[in-house]
């Protein structure tokens, strides 16, 4: 079992090996994520009842929560894959790294902007500089620096060094972004499921949550999965391997 | 059905928040791809230029 694990790591360290698998894996994420959103934007969008306070406001929930909390998970894998290429050197962490960083930050982006029109109607403001508003934009530009930084050094090895120390410092943020509810007085609401204890939301509201969590994930997996195709054919570009992958069939 | 597209009075902020979710996903899926064409297509080219410089010089034989 050990040497099949060992013998799988050896191969996926190959790109060209890499960059089959991971094209055959994309559909396996991309439909089970499709369907899992229509199955949560049914529950959510239909079936789940309106919310005794919000009425139907509330319904901006299946979309905030899950880019939310995809933007910190996202960062964190960033800096965790940062942090293997740093310090094992290992050429495909650093590709995971840096294919993240545009996709964190759109579900940064997105997170702000459902928090923001949900915020208009609820508490009368697009904005207030609140604990969690603040750190979740922060948030952002550390996705922005990292994607600005990679892009503008021209070494790719190098550059994905300089990255990987830039997402690991901003990991700090992730906590503060956690607890910012906790440990400040913020107009944002505290949390509804990531507590001890049992989660304050019906299950008729609570399972399309998970749901389209769930298919964020997918979604995030199968994108990170293309997009590290992309850099790894960029990285690659002079290698035989790639060179006979646009060879003309006629040969 | 007017009702649900209604969204109890709330029928801007929701449905912006679902259409801006929709457009940020298919960007998420349409940027590699596009990427990944142009970088193919690019490396295709500068392969034909490279054989035909080869070709002209005779620097190397098949």
């Amino acid at each position: 079992m050990w040497t099949l694990i060992v013998r799988f790591l050896h191969q996926m360290a190959s790109p060209q090996y890499f960059y089959r698998i991971a094209g055959r894996l994309v559909p396996w994420f991309m439909v089970p994520c499709a369907l899992l959103m229509l199955a949560g934007l049914y529950g959510g969008l239909i079936l789940a009842p309106p919310d005794y306070q919000q009425g139907e406001s509330y319904r901006i929930i299946f979309i905030h929560v899950p880019s939310a909390w995809m933007s910190l998970f996202v960062y964190v894998v960033m800096a965790a894959a940062g942090v293997i290429g740093l310090v094992w050197r290992i050429k495909l962490a650093e590709v995971v790294a840096i294919s993240s960083a545009p996709i964190g930050a759109s579900f940064t982006f997105l997170a702000l902007v459902t928090g923001s029109l949900w915020g208009k109607p609820m508490w009368g403001a697009w904005w207030v500089w609140d604990a969690r508003l603040t750190s979740e934009l922060i948030l952002l530009f550390l996705y922005l620096g990292v994607i600005s930084l990679y892009s503008a050094i021209e070494d790719k090895r190098v550059a994905a060094r300089a990255v990987a120390i830039l997402a690991l410092v901003g990991v700090v943020n992730i906590p503060i972004i956690h607890y910012s509810v906790e440990w400040w007085n913020t107009l944002h609401q505290g949390a509804t499921i990531a507590k001890f204890d049992k989660p304050s939301m019906h299950t008729s509201m609570l399972i399309p949550l998970l749901l389209m969590a769930l298919a964020f994930k997918l979604f995030y997996a199968g994108v990170v999965l293309m997009r590290a195709r992309c850099e790894v054919l960029e990285r690659e570009r002079n290698s035989r391997w790639v060179q006979s992958l646009v060879e003309p069939q006629t040969r | 059905m007017k009702e649900f597209f209604a969204m109890g009075g709330y029928a801007f902020y929701v449905w912006m928040s679902y259409g801006i979710a929709l457009v940020v996903l298919i960007a998420n899926l349409v940027s590699p791809l596009m990427q990944r064409r142009k970088l193919l297509a690019d490396i295709a080219r500068r392969q034909r230029r490279q054989r035909r410089a080869e070709s002209r010089t005779g620097s190397r034989t098949p």
